[in-house]
Order: C-alpha cells, then structure tokens, then sequence
C-alpha cells in the first residue's frame, strides 16, 4: 500500500487529482464514466452572485494540442446552486470545491459568504483569472493591488479554506502568489487559461465572438510547469497545479516540481474517464519507482 | 441513459464518393440503447493537428448485429484522417449523446428533410418511425447529384423526394422549393437537418403552416456531455448546450 493522500493546509485530499472549473459541470455529468468518490476534490463551475448566459457562440475554437475557449463564465448564479445543485452533489464522498468569480469585490465577498453556510463546501477557489469576462475576473489577477483587495475582502467573509486561482497573463505570477498569501490564502492553484486568438484565414475573421479567448490543454503545459515551479519556491502555502495534464505522468510532473496537488481541465473533454486513469496511474509510479509516500514526490525534482 | 465510452471495432469502411464514406462499426458486446437523432463523439487518432473528438450523428443502428453506421463528410483534418481506417481498426466511442425528437403524439405522417450529409441523422430516424407505423417521406437535396447521399437506404421507409441546385437529380433548385413543401401540413412533423441556411428557410415555412418542425443543429463541440459549455445555441430560453439540450431543438424554440 502507498500513501496518495496530501493535506493542503488543512484541506486532506485521499489522493492529489481534482478536476478543475469549467471542465467538470457540477460532477454528475461525469458518473456515467468515473467514481467522483475517487477524486481528491473536484471543483465546480465557475459560480457568480447573478446567473450569466456567458458569451455569444461561437466560443471555441480547437487550436494545435489544444483550444482556445471564451465561455465567459456561464452558471446558473450562487443562489440557483445552492437551491438546485448542492443538494445533489453535498454528500459525495469527496470534497466539492466551488469557483467563485465576479465583477466587483462586492460581488466575489457575498459570493463567498453564501458558499461559507453549505456545510459540506469545505474551501471555495476564488477565480481571480478568467480571461473572458468583460469586467473583473482576470483584471483581479494580474495587479497586485487588486488581487490584494479582493483576496482580503474575501478573506474576512470565508472562513474555511481559501485557494486562490492564479492568472498566467502577467509579468510575475510569484508577486501575485505573494500577495496572496499575505493576504490570507489558504492554497493557490495555477495555471488559468493563457490569453490567446485564433483566426480563420479564410475568411480573415477571428472564430471567437469575443476575439480573444483562454488557451488549455497541452500547449501550455511547459509554460503552467514553470509558473507552479517559480511560485512553489516563493511561497510557503500549498500549490495546486494545472495546465494541460492528459496523463499520470504530466500529473506526476507537477508534483515534481512543486505542485501538492493537482487539477485535470481539457483533457476531461477528450477522455471523460481520465481522472481516474490518473488516479490509477500515479500509484502505479509510485509502485514503479519505490515511493511510498506522494508526499515524497512534491517539489522532488532532481537539479544536480 | 446511460452514456459510454467503448471501442469499437472498423467492419466496413465504404466511400460514397470522394467526399462522403460511410463507416460501419461494430460494438464488442450488446450496444447500449440508442435513440434517433443521438451522435457519438468519436476520438481521431492519427491525425496530429486534431485536439478534441468529433461529434458525429448516428446515421443508423443494427441491434440484431451490434452495428452502429455513421454516415461523414470530409470536412477538415478529422473527418478527413478516419476515411482512411480500416477494417479491424478500432475507434473510441462516447455515446450515444444528446437528445431525441419529440414529434406530437398521435403523429401519424411525417417528413424528413435532409441537405447534403445532414441526410445522417434521418435514417434511424425513419427506421424507428416506420416501426412505429408512421408514415414516412423523406425529402433529400444537394448541390448536385453527388451531395444526394442515401437515397436508396431510406426507400424501403417510404416515398423519397430529391431536389437539386444543378437540376442534375429530381427537381430543380433548394428543397424548400420542391413541391412536396407546397402542402406541407400533409405532414403532422418536419424533422430536418442540413446547412443552416436551409433549416431557417424550412423552418420559417413549418411556422408559416403551423406544422411541427425540429431540427439538428450543429455546433462546435468539445465534450459531448455538457460540462465545457462551448456548443451553446441561443434560444428564447437563453443559451443552451447542443450536446444536451440538443441537438435536436424545436424551430420554435430558437431565436432564429
């Protein structure tokens, strides 16, 4: 037997693989393939105060190892999930983690304070990344001052774990995980989406409504590998990392290179059974390569 | 329904012509149970610049054989690259996804209406409706003689209509200008799938004649399943996914 679990600062996981936001839905869209059981966490859509209707289609476009998507934050609104969908998702024998995103400060603090009441909600991710919404969103995440504001209003509203999702559209994605921890993170996870456009050189229109999207999936794993790197030296809080992991290895590479734990996105949409071949496969390198502890692997790559 | 991802094995893959194939499949075990108007959504191997799976339309189910039929157009480099598979080859399944159609009850005729490849969703279509004892006629058009695709699989479900652009099959010019449509509330449904441009025109009609109309959309898609939420239409109800809430939708029900 091998130890899987890892403790985010509190928040214990029975394995390192959550899913991320945005590609996950709720999580009953995926029991027809998985045991969400088996997840350490999976995080919920990107939720907001008001219910959202997101962008115009199209809001995709397939790109090379990847996609370029500018949903904008689509969801049903915070009350709506907590009337409708907690219900069906709170007694899961995992841990449901909601996104929370917004506009203002004021909207991401009431937010946070309506997921603070759901008893079976033990940390919300606080979406200050998203690159497709017009207000807000990414603009949180890529100034310190901003990110400061929000973090520390939201901050003194939630009182359970705090993860902090990091945005890669900036100069240094370690001054931001800075600041976050400073200002009362629990956790940060990274990477968002990497700001992008796709074209249609036929018809010399760009394929998004919104002409710019976020790109995931594989094309930015080396990028997303650096980033989880460069932030898990500098900060003391746990790192969760994302960014284009298919396999158990690329998860296993996060790991590596700092990362506590993990989140699968894209590549849900390809394989939606992955999650648990991921699962599966990094105690089978653990097997493989001697490791009794996962914990063993975190920040374990070797520079000398 | 629940919904599953197999291989499945290549027992024929047969081109139409230098467009359209038509790729048979066969389950290992009993296949799940599949409803008309369903897709897959079917993982492109050997193809480096395809990323995602490609949503693809059941064209038709033989349950006594484990077959499942999808009828493509070559379209990009997905589409493209399982032209070539072969017999034996395996492909990977997520299916069967999305809705159903909804014709009324007490629907006792109803007509198809398929332009170029989006004939593909029509043939289990009509199988499973003339099993039912509806009437069946089915209207199919194309630019030319060589976009008619199928006419002969759906005879044996009723009388088939063809129009084409090129006056080189059937009658001249749009399906919306064949003469069939000149009494469309003969029928109680059109169920219809094809370019865009021709579902507007023949829904705007249907609603013109106050007869039932659904169409099959197709939108960009990445997962199938409804999480990703990039295949949203938009309808009178706000956005909805194409995976799950379609692809089959009430004209009715579309801002269009």
């Amino acid at each position: 037997m091998v130890n899987t679990a890892v403790n985010l600062n509190g928040l214990k996981l029975k394995n390192p693989v959550m899913t991320a936001s945005g590609t996950f839905g709720y999580g009953p869209e995926f029991q027809d393939f998985i045991d969400i059981e088996r997840l350490g966490a999976y995080i919920v859509k990107g939720t907001t105060l008001h219910p959202r209707q997101g962008n115009p289609y199209p809001r995709m476009a397939e790109t090379p190892s990847g996609m370029l998507n500018a949903v904008g934050l689509q969801n049903v609104g915070v009350d709506k999930f907590i009337a409708d969908i907690y219900p069906n998702i709170k007694d899961f024998n995992s841990h449901a983690i909601v996104n929370v995103s917004g506009s203002q400060v004021e909207d991401y603090v009431e937010t946070a304070r309506k997921i603070n009441e759901l008893e079976n909600i033990p940390a919300i991710e606080l979406n200050i990344s998203c690159p497709n919404v017009k207000e807000g969103g990414m603009a949180f995440g890529t100034s310190c001052p901003a990110a400061a504001e929000v973090i520390k209003a939201v901050r003194k509203v939630y009182s359970k774990h705090l993860m902090v999702k990091l945005s890669p559209n900036v100069t240094s994605v370690v001054d931001i995980a800075e600041v976050a921890e400073q200002e009362g993170a629990d956790s940060v996870s990274l990477i968002n989406t990497l700001l992008g456009i796709a074209i249609d050189a036929k018809t010399r229109k760009p394929i998004l409504s919104t002409i710019t999207g976020g790109l995931s999936g594989p094309a930015v794993k080396p990028v997303a590998l650096r980033m989880v790197w460069q932030v898990a030296q500098a900060v003391n809080i746990p790192v969760v990392g994302l960014g284009g992991i298919m396999t158990a290895e690329d998860a296993i590479e996060f790991l590596l290179a700092g990362a506590s734990a993990v989140q699968i996105g894209t590549a849900n949409f390809i394989d939606p059974a992955i999650t648990m071949k991921i699962v599966d496969g990094i105690e089978s390198y653990m097997l493989e390569h001697g490791f009794e502890d996962v914990n063993e692997l975190i920040g374990g790559m070797i520079t000398e | 329904m629940k919904k599953h991802i197999q291989d499945l094995k290549v027992i024929e893959n047969q081109a139409i012509n230098s467009q359209y194939y038509l790729l048979k499949l066969r389950a290992s075990g009993t296949l799940p149970e599949i409803l008309p108007g369903q897709f897959a959504e079917v993982k492109v191997d050997k193809a480096p610049n395809t990323f995602l799976r490609r949503p693809i339309s059941v064209h038709d189910v033989v349950y006594d054989k484990n077959e499942l039929h999808l009828l493509i157009e070559k379209k990009g480099e997905g589409t493209i690259t399982m032209a070539d598979l072969q017999e034996g080859e395996s492909l990977n399944l997520v299916y069967p996804l999305g809705n159903t159609w909804s014709i009324p009850a007490k629907t006792e005729s109803v007509l198809l209406v398929g332009g170029g490849c989006g004939v593909a969703p029509l043939l289990f279509t009509a199988r499973k409706l003339a099993e039912n004892g509806i009437k069946v006629t089915t209207l199919i058009g194309g630019r030319g003689t060589a976009n008619l695709l199928r006419i002969d699989a759906y005879k044996p479900f009723g009388e088939v209509f063809t129009s084409t652009e090129d006056s080189s099959h059937g009658e001249t010019g749009f399906v919306t200008q064949h003469s069939v449509m000149q009494n469309l509330q003969a029928f109680d449904a059109v169920l219809t799938c094809g370019p865009e441009a021709m579902m507007k025109a023949l829904g705007k009609m249907a609603q013109e004649q106050k007869v039932h109309c659904e169409v099959s959309l197709e939108n960009t898609m990445a997962c199938g399943i409804g999480a990703c939420l990039v295949c949203v239409q938009d309808t009178k109800e706000g956005h909805k996914c194409v995976c799950t809430d379609g692809p089959v939708f009430n004209v009715n029900d579309l801002k269009w």
